[in-house]
């Protein structure tokens, strides 16, 4: 080709300079685009962390019975002893101790309470010798005192004191940045409106409220029940969701043939990890609750553990499926070049390489679990409930269930207590992801020692 | 398994397909005992498919098929009694890029006897060192065994793949391409090393690299590519096994056209 002929398709040297211009502002329009949506994320994860903060602190009005300094001048029920509190009790709530009594220590049904010997309606309680052949109406006020005494513990008698005498109600609770800029405002309004109120500056979230179980007053309520749910619930939730998601996994990658069915497995996997909570939850309700009533107890831990394990065993399977994929194959050829079988192959060297992947991705798949509320409340969480779970077949409630009925109570007092329990939902959803942080990096070192 | 036959291995009539496709077609060849055998030609000829065939390591792919026989001291590889987990034992393989675990120098060494049983903290300790001397590395890593593998530079996780390989004291090392990521200086070093092993053990090398196969080998096969001329792509090509003999005289008076002019760089 002679020099002549040659002709370049490259742009002259004006041009090129003035498309180069135009090239780089292309580049810096969307590089702001970008950092654009950052600071939009950014700012949308501030503001809801803002919202539940802001809800769980701030001044409460409230007015009260009875003064607690008139109780006790140091303004403390712990320092009273046992007789001291039950004194106040009889004092103020004479009538009620009978109550008490029954609902603290019977051991019967309530129809028959009234009509046994105390000796084997209390069954199990400190009954002094004089009393045992006694019903529990023919008890005086002063054998009552004894009883309460004798058998309650300092705590209980306490929650009596501060729920049936001091009686605490809260008339009006404000934000925590009302109460940061806005003093003066609440000030005038306790001063105008509840001149009786007592104004104090309330922390929604408190060790009580961690460890009070459920409560039809809103000031006594506290998580310890949901908490303790939620903590059943996934606990049975990662005993079956993990031996069998990274089971299926490794089955999946090293051993399956790839022909059509197990690719038709495979897809469905990916989308059964698609499908909505909920329709796990109507699975959970039609399988394990309904015609598996008999292995699950019906709407217990085990149900709600089971269909959580359900919903989140694809996610396993894929994350898992992804880290064994990313497992050099140069690592098994070497394990293999040496003799190794198959299983020593996978055990000692894959399942070891992909280990951190494994384990973040199932934790990231509890803290799903954690959240999810739409599959509890179609298997039938309770959504009150006082006693603590004691195993697997036991009646429960969880953190996400609490906070959803919570919030749609109409008193002002249960948004405030909702708002402490995401605090603590999603401390607890933080801590999960900060454990898969964790043993991603103490896996990762000591691979390469 | 049976311990006859003049050669270590034996190659009769073998034919190695990828799902439909032939990939190698009717190689005979026999590797003589405790002497360096090199596999040289064209990329795509087949030679690695070859070696893989010999430990039984091209099992890994699912459409991979082989006909003929390939036999270790008389004793057919591909017999339906034979397991491939005891070939592989006996004829170890070090692979092109450096591959050792993700673990310590010593767990590394120690993996393939722990494997076969060996559970003695003493015994393991002298199958360490003595193959870490084997391998020209023990006075390299002496003093930090606990470190990791990867700490190591290419050319001595080359050497510790090699140490770890004869550890299970295997009877033919194969090596694919096992310096083509190395410099020249550890190219030198693991040429120098194969040159003391094959006094115990009898090595096969893949290489791209004509002069080392002269350096390094006592016997040479070349391979080359025969394609049907009618049908295009690369489905219609196999390799075929050219030339195989004693290296001088395979280098100094080849006897096909094609040998001359591949040996003569004319094309790779």
């Amino acid at each position: 080709m002679s020099a002549e002929t040659r002709r370049s398709h490259m742009p002259n040297e004006d041009t090129f300079k003035q498309r180069l211009q135009r090239r780089n502002l292309r580049g810096g329009v969307w590089s702001r685009f970008f950092s654009l949506s950052l600071i939009i994320a950014i700012l949308a994860l501030f503001a809801l962390f803002f919202n539940i903060v802001n809800q769980a602190f701030g001044y409460a009005a409230s007015v009260s019975d009875v003064n607690i300094t008139e109780l006790t001048p140091s303004g403390d029920l712990g320092t009273l002893s046992n007789d001291e509190l039950v004194a106040i009790l009889t004092q103020y709530q004479e009538r009620r101790l009978a109550v008490y009594i029954r609902d603290n220590l019977s051991r019967v049904d309530n129809s028959v309470y009234s009509t046994l010997p105390i000796s084997e309606s209390l069954t199990g309680s400190n009954i002094p010798e004089a009393l045992a052949t006694l019903s529990a109406g023919q008890l005086t006020t002063e054998n009552r005192a004894a009883l309460l005494v004798n058998n309650l513990s300092q705590d209980q008698l306490i929650d009596l004191v501060q729920s049936d005498v001091i009686g605490e109600d809260i008339l009006e609770a404000w934000s925590l940045s009302d109460s940061l800029f806005n003093k003066e405002m609440i000030d005038a309004t306790v001063a105008e409106e509840y001149p009786e109120a007592r104004l104090y500056f309330r922390s929604w979230l408190s060790f009580d409220f961690l460890t009070s179980p459920g409560s039809s007053d809103p000031i006594q309520a506290g998580i310890r029940t949901a908490l303790l749910g939620t903590i059943w619930v996934v606990g049975i939730t990662i005993l079956f969701a993990f031996p069998i998601g990274v089971g299926a996994a490794i089955y999946l990658e090293e051993y399956a043939v790839q022909n059509r069915l197990n690719r038709l497995i495979e897809t469905n996997i990916r989308n059964l990890a698609g499908v909505p909570s909920i329709i796990y939850g109507l699975l959970g309700l039609a399988i394990l609750v309904r015609s598996l009533s008999g292995v699950t107890g019906g709407r217990t831990i085990l149900s709600a553990g089971l269909t959580l394990a359900l919903l989140i065993l694809p996610v396993i399977i894929i994350n898992s499926q992804e880290a064994l994929r990313a497992v050099p194959s140069s690592i098994r050829e070497a394990s293999l070049g040496l003799g190794a079988t198959k299983w020593q192959t996978i055990w000692k060297q894959v399942l070891p390489s992909a280990m951190p992947g494994v384990l973040t991705g199932t934790i990231l798949a509890l803290s799903r679990a954690v959240g999810e509320t739409a599959p509890l409340v179609v298997i039938g969480a309770s959504t009150f409930i006082v006693s603590d779970p004691s195993g697997p077949l036991s009646q429960f409630t969880a953190l996400p269930i609490q906070i959803y009925q919570w919030t749609a109570r109409p008193q002002a007092e249960y948004r405030d207590i909702a708002a402490a329990a995401i605090i603590v939902l999603m401390v607890l959803l933080l801590s999960l992801n900060a454990t898969a942080i964790i043993l991603r990096q103490r896996f990762r070192k000591s691979l390469q020692g | 398994m049976t311990e006859n036959g003049a050669y270590a291995i034996e190659l009769k009539n073998v034919n190695i397909y990828y799902g439909p496709k032939l990939a190698v077609s009717d190689v005979n060849l026999n590797i003589q005992r405790q002497k360096i055998t090199a596999f040289i030609g064209p990329s795509g000829c087949g030679k690695s498919t070859v070696l893989r065939a010999i430990n039984r390591m091209n099992d890994l792919i699912p459409s991979a098929r082989l006909e003929g026989e390939v036999t270790f001291k008389g004793q057919n590889l591909y017999a339906p009694n034979v397991d491939a987990v005891e070939v592989r034992r006996r004829i170890g393989m070090v692979f092109q890029k450096a591959n050792p675990f993700p673990k310590s120098i010593y767990d590394n060494i120690a993996y393939g006897p722990r494997l076969l049983g060996v559970r003695t903290k003493s015994v393991l300790d002298e199958i360490v060192e003595r193959s870490l001397k084997g391998a020209f590395l023990w006075d390299e890593v002496k003093d930090d065994l606990n470190k990791s593998g990867y700490a190591l530079s290419g050319g001595q996780q080359q050497r510790l793949c090699i140490a770890r390989t004869i550890a299970v004291e295997p009877e033919v090392i194969l090596m694919d391409e096992p310096c083509s990521a190395l410099d020249p200086i550890a190219t030198q070093a693991v040429e120098d090393l194969m040159r003391i092993l094959v006094k115990q053990y009898t090595i096969i090398i893949v290489t791209h690299n004509m002069q080392q196969a002269q350096r390094v080998s006592d016997y040479t096969a070349f391979y080359s590519i025969r394609k049907k001329e009618d049908v295009p792509g690369k489905e219609n090509r196999w390799g075929i096994l050219n030339e195989f003999a004693v290296t001088n005289e395979l280098f100094s008076n080849p006897q096909s056209e094609e040998t001359e002019r591949y040996i003569r760089g004319e094309f790779g």
